[in-house]
């Protein structure tokens, strides 16, 4: 190691005042050209990784069949592509939501993802029931509650019927916060 | 020749200072009874060195590429030389690296070795035991298959929790609304290059201040940790018993270090890597998420905590948690260090390890989860082949009722067992609770008719413990 350092005494006279200021004067200039240097990277940096949050990519009308396709009373899952997926998403840009006929025109269009935490529910349609496999939340065909942990029915998509087909509302992942509840 | 290596050393050392700048750190006097407790530390830090290595190998050929992952993970799996082999060691090293860092914090805790003047050892400790876990969640996530897309979603509905900013801190975590092409090169950012910086640091300044404190010596009932005099009672006993940590302490890492790879390596051959679940194609309705057997413990917690409590403990538990064992050693760094003069640390210890090994064993069976598949009733079981009962007991199952529902050792666990249902309850009990449910409990009153639920309920009246009088047992 090099054990030559100088401390505040060197040379071997007491420091001026002018050179201690000086001193004082260089060490706020180098922490303060440290700081600079840190926000010419880090702007860059945080506005990257945070940039996808505020991709608006919802909200897009789309179709999933004809009327006819689907029988009243039945609850089937349709199979969605988000319109708005980046190039490589591949499989990842699908999407699965429970579509459910309940008379001739009106249809309700359930998220999968069970509102505890997400998991994608099933529908068991000889019990008429919707159930969650990670912690057991259990639905109606309604989409309310029938037990476990969930704390509010599954959400619904927007759903609307024109031309003789049926167009879903691409939307968000719910995400169930404790401040709306 | 010899004289010729040993002329080079010197040079290189000499212009490289090596002895100079490692040598004070490995001769440094460590207590000559620090035997085998005192292996986890070191056992942790090699785990990561594992881990290190082989997920360096690993990004030789792994995509991050939420469309190519999958596809990589399965080249890597069935046709790279030593990429089966690899991808275990990596699983098993993660293992490894999480059990070891659980030991040294559980016998640092134990000792008290995280009192005066190594508070900040422990704390640094803490966070690395913190890192650990992240590491341990986002590498399950990297191995991108269904189970890792899903637990991407239940990780966003967990951060959604937390109150004004919930919403932000999932959309942060899918890359966006949904799963899609940013989600899986955001945790290959954070797990590769993030954290494991975070984890070169920490570990830098814990082994700086592993030197600088020195090793805690083991604890004698009765020797009380004073701030005043520690320093100058323990140099004192160094300088009398201590021998140098190279080689006369270290040989007990290395033995112990070794063995953990050997057997790292073994499980890695012979059991090999975790199998790939499906496809992370979120429009595959038939899935099962669980987390890796060290955060299974956690995903049994998330089934089992009190609805009215989950909001709040699902973010206030690990935030005081986390707060409790930062503050450890400042809310208490003196005074005895022998587990025997504080019989509460062993207590919460045992607690911790007891709490987590049940919620673990539940998380392994969770009983909460209905049964999608149960395999039918069979005529043994059901007691007839025609009739109310047998009519009854296919009304059992197409409604559901065996999802849930064990009857003589079959169906699900979420529901009580229905065994012997028709000692307990009577026929109108079990109409009213058919068509009522209960806390638990769907009602079926919408979903089920008159002559189903005449049949359901002779079914269930049927279930009676058999007469003792020698009669064949039909539960397995």
């Amino acid at each position: 190691m090099n054990e030559a350092t100088a401390n505040d005494s060197t040379p071997d006279r007491p420091l001026t005042p002018e050179e201690i200021t000086r001193r004082r004067f260089l060490e706020k200039l180098c922490i303060g050209l440290s700081g600079i240097c840190a926000v010419i990277l880090g702007i860059p940096l945080v506005g990257f990784v945070v940039a996808p949050i505020f991709r608006r990519t919802t909200g897009k009308w789309i179709s999933v069949g004809d009327i006819s396709d689907y029988e009243v009373g039945k609850t089937v899952s349709v199979t969605i592509t988000d319109p708005s997926s980046l190039p490589w998403a591949g499989i990842t840009a699908k999407n699965a939501l429970w579509l459910r006929r309940v008379n001739e025109g009106e249809f309700i269009a359930f998220s999968v993802n069970c509102t505890h935490l997400g998991c994608p529910v099933r529908w068991l349609a000889d019990a008429g029931l919707f159930m969650c496999p990670c912690h057991g939340g259990v639905y109606y065909s309604d989409g309310t509650v029938a037990a476990g942990p969930p704390p509010k029915p599954l959400i619904r998509y927007d759903v609307r019927t024109a031309n003789g087909q049926v167009q879903i509302k691409t939307m968000a992942i719910p995400i169930t916060t404790t401040t709306k509840l | 020749m010899k004289r010729f290596l040993a002329g080079t050393w010197r040079w290189l050392d000499d212009r490289f200072g090596i002895s100079a700048l490692i040598g004070p750190s490995l001769k440094h006097l460590v207590p000559r009874d620090a035997r085998w407790w005192y292996v986890f530390g070191s056992a942790t830090m090699l785990a990561f060195i594992v881990q290190v290595v082989t997920g360096v190998a690993l990004a030789f050929s792994y995509t991050s590429s939420a469309s190519q992952a999958y596809e990589t993970l399965q080249f890597i799996t069935n046709q790279a030389p030593f990429g089966s082999f690899l991808r275990g060691m990596h699983y098993f090293g993660a293992s490894a690296m999480v059990l070891m860092v659980g030991a040294h914090m559980a016998q640092t805790f134990l000792f008290g070795s995280y009192k005066f003047p190594r508070e900040m050892n422990w704390t640094t400790g803490v966070l690395l035991v913190g890192f650990t876990l992240v590491m341990g969640f986002t590498g399950q996530l990297l191995r991108w298959d269904q189970t890792a897309a899903w637990s991407v979603v239940v990780a966003a509905e967990q951060a959604g929790r937390v109150p004004l900013i919930g919403n932000f801190l999932a959309q942060f975590i899918l890359g966006g609304t949904t799963i899609g092409g940013a989600t899986l090169s955001r945790f290959f950012a954070i797990h590769v290059f993030i954290m494991p910086e975070l984890m070169f640091v920490f570990i830098g300044i814990h082994l700086m201040l592993v030197l600088r404190h020195g090793i805690a010596e083991p604890p004698t009932a009765g020797e009380e940790v004073d701030p005043t005099t520690y320093r100058r009672e323990y140099e004192e006993l160094m300088r009398k018993t201590g021998h140098p940590f190279w080689p006369d302490g270290a040989w007990r890492d290395f033995v112990f270090g070794t063995g953990l790879i050997i057997v790292i390596a073994l499980l890695a051959y012979f059991v090999g890597p975790p199998v790939l679940d499906k496809p992370p194609d979120p429009s595959i309705l038939h899935a099962d998420p669980r987390p890796d057997w060290y955060l299974l413990w956690y995903f049994a917690l998330l089934a089992l905590i009190p609805r009215e409590l989950e909001g709040y403990l699902m973010i206030l538990g690990p935030v005081v948690i986390g707060i409790l064992l930062l503050a450890a050693p400042i809310l208490n760094n003196r005074g005895e260090r022998a587990p025997s003069r504080r019989p509460w640390s062993i207590a919460v210890v045992l607690l911790s390890v007891i709490m987590i090994g049940s919620l673990w064993i539940v998380g392994a069976n969770s009983p909460w989860s209905p049964n999608f598949d149960p395999p039918p009733l069979t005529e043994k079981i059901i007691g007839a082949t025609y009739g109310p009962i047998f009519e009854g007991a296919r009304v059992f199952q197409t409604k559901g009722c065996l999802n849930c529902h064990l009857i003589s050792g079959n169906g699900g666990r979420r529901g009580p067992d229905l065994t012997y249902i028709g000692d307990k309850l009577s026929e109108n009990d079990i109409v009213i609770r058919i068509v009522n449910g209960g806390v638990n409990m769907p009602a079926y009153g919408n979903s089920i008719n008159p002559n189903e639920l005449r049949q359901l309920t002779a079914f269930l009246q049927s279930r009676k413990r058999p007469m003792p009088a020698g009669l064949e047992m039909t539960r397995p």
